[in-house]
């Protein structure tokens, strides 16, 4: 579970990114995070992924409080949420396969989880053909299915993914959407930050709309608000 | 977690050979930083010994008065055996001073000349620091019965050891300190190199929820890794070095004197410099380098 209450966030160069916001995301939502360039998406996930912390207000995700979280408890944070990049940010010279196996190593998992649990995630993303190329290989469309598998991999409670299909086309980000759509299904809450209308007017979900730092809309649908 | 040693070490080897120029580069000046280190100390050591030696050997000659007798001459070897820095008074007869003589030197027409007489009841006087042999001999020159101008000292020998010594010490400290920082700060650089190429990776370490110490391990095992292989080339050729010259020392007919200490009894204690002194440059300089990382 997501839980913000006021929370404000002012940049030491003195931007207030956030104005008080107050938001809760119950375990198993699904949920679009929309809202122009600048209106402070950025920062609340980097709020929620413990990158920044916030000047007031309190912030909980998956029981971890983040306004007392210490340095040591970080780790543990990061291993409940699964993040996408736009970018998907794979690592070149790994195989598909390797890409998912360093994610495993890097929280302590053993080589027969590893040996398990890789087949299975690739072949929820549809890719379990692809375990052995490497991401130049692979149509954005496929590393970006990639980076989902890594997010999941681990099996975190909640998939926090930023402009997942800003370098895709329209029919490879719906596939993508359909992809998380079916992850949240299986009891993960998923959280989208997207600037796509027509994407999420698409599917009939919980959409959140930041303005300026502060939320200006909480509805089903995008014009909803 | 438990701690992953095949993973991290397989990591830290990779890094090593990512780099295989700089890992190079950061090996080659660790050893000739520990070679020099090794070389001056282990002047200075051998100097050391020798005077250890010298002092042991050396010894101020102290004669006494012709005039005195057994009582007064007893009694002069216990004013000696007063002074400071005196170790220990050696009362030798001047028959004993002839035999000796006898022994060491000369042709028989020489022997056959010499008369008791000629030399005089004199005091062996065994000094506890070299260093101070000058300011002995003149508190010994005060004593009744010895007097200006009969004691004899050799000074020169003494000195030059002294110096040969004292330099090797404070050049081998002053490299030591100098040195380290030096390697500290080429390995550390080196592992920057290896971290600054793997600097996705690590974000996404970060991101999956990998701790610190897990990140760090494979590039600390890096620098261990070249902190123990320069120590281990530098022993190597430390040893090659030292007994090309102590085995050239001994045949140079001019320095016969000089005995140096065999490889041989020296070897543990200049393998365990090296080794610790490798690691700690090793270590040091791979914690140097990914000190960032330690924050979140």
């Amino acid at each position: 579970m997501i839980r913000l209450k006021d929370v404000e966030k002012e940049y030491d160069n003195g931007t207030y990114a956030l104005r008080g916001i107050s938001l809760t995301i119950e375990d198993g939502e699904f949920v679009f995070l929309v809202g122009p360039s600048g209106s402070g998406k950025s920062t609340l996930i980097k709020l929620l992924t413990g990158e920044i912390l916030p000047s007031s207000g309190r912030v909980i995700v998956n029981g971890f409080s983040l306004t007392k979280i210490s340095d040591r408890q970080i780790p543990l944070l990061r291993r409940s949420i699964g993040v996408i990049f736009q970018d998907f940010r794979l690592i070149g010279k790994k195989t598909v396969y390797e890409n998912l196996s360093f994610a495993m190593r890097a929280v302590g998992s053993s080589p027969r989880t590893i040996r398990t649990r890789i087949p299975y995630v690739l072949k929820l993303v549809g890719l379990e053909e692809k375990a052995d190329q490497y991401p130049h290989e692979l149509s954005g469309g496929e590393q970006q299915r990639v980076a989902i598998a890594r997010a999941l991999v681990n099996n975190p409670m909640t998939i926090i993914a930023d402009e997942p299909t800003g370098n895709l086309d329209p029919a490879r980000s719906l596939e993508i959407m359909r992809l998380l759509n079916r992850i949240n299904e299986l009891g993960t809450t998923v959280v989208i930050v997207t600037h796509e209308r027509d994407l999420v007017n698409r599917f009939r979900k919980r959409v959140v709309l930041l303005e300026n730092g502060l939320i200006t809309g909480d509805g089903i649908g995008y014009d909803a608000k | 977690m438990k701690h992953d040693f095949g993973y991290f070490i397989r990591e830290g080897v990779g890094n090593l050979f990512s780099h295989g120029f700089m890992s190079f580069a950061a090996i080659g000046i660790t050893v000739a930083c520990l070679l020099i280190m090794g070389t001056f100390s282990l002047v200075a050591y051998n100097a050391e010994m020798l005077l250890r030696t010298l002092e042991s050997e050396y010894e101020i000659l102290a004669f006494v008065d012709d005039s005195f007798d057994e009582e007064q001459t007893k009694k002069v070897g216990e004013d000696i055996a007063k002074l400071p820095n005196v170790k220990n008074v050696v009362f030798i007869t001047r028959e004993e001073a002839m035999e000796a003589f006898e022994n060491r030197s000369l042709d028989d027409y020489m022997r056959r000349n010499i008369l008791p007489e000629m030399f005089r009841d004199r005091y062996a006087v065994y000094v506890s620091d070299l260093n101070q042999v000058r300011r002995t001999a003149s508190n010994i020159e005060n004593v009744k019965g010895v007097g200006k101008g009969n004691v004899r000292v050799d000074e020169d020998i003494a000195g030059g050891f002294i110096m040969v010594r004292n330099v090797a010490g404070a050049v081998s400290i002053a490299l030591v300190a100098i040195l380290l920082v030096v390697s500290v700060f080429i390995i550390s650089n080196t592992i920057r190199l290896t971290t600054f190429d793997r600097r996705d990776e690590i974000a996404i370490m970060k991101m999956v929820g990998a701790t610190n110490a897990f990140i760090r391990w494979p590039f600390v095992y890096e620098g261990f890794l070249l902190g123990f292989l320069s120590a281990s080339i530098a022993f190597g050729l430390q040893w090659l070095v030292y007994v090309t010259v102590v085995k050239s020392i001994a045949s140079a007919d001019t320095l016969q004197f000089l005995r140096a200490v065999p490889f041989a009894d020296i070897w543990k204690p200049v393998a365990l410099s090296f080794g610790g002194a490798g690691i700690v440059i090793g270590v040091g300089g791979s914690l140097t380098a990914i000190r960032k990382f330690l924050q979140v």
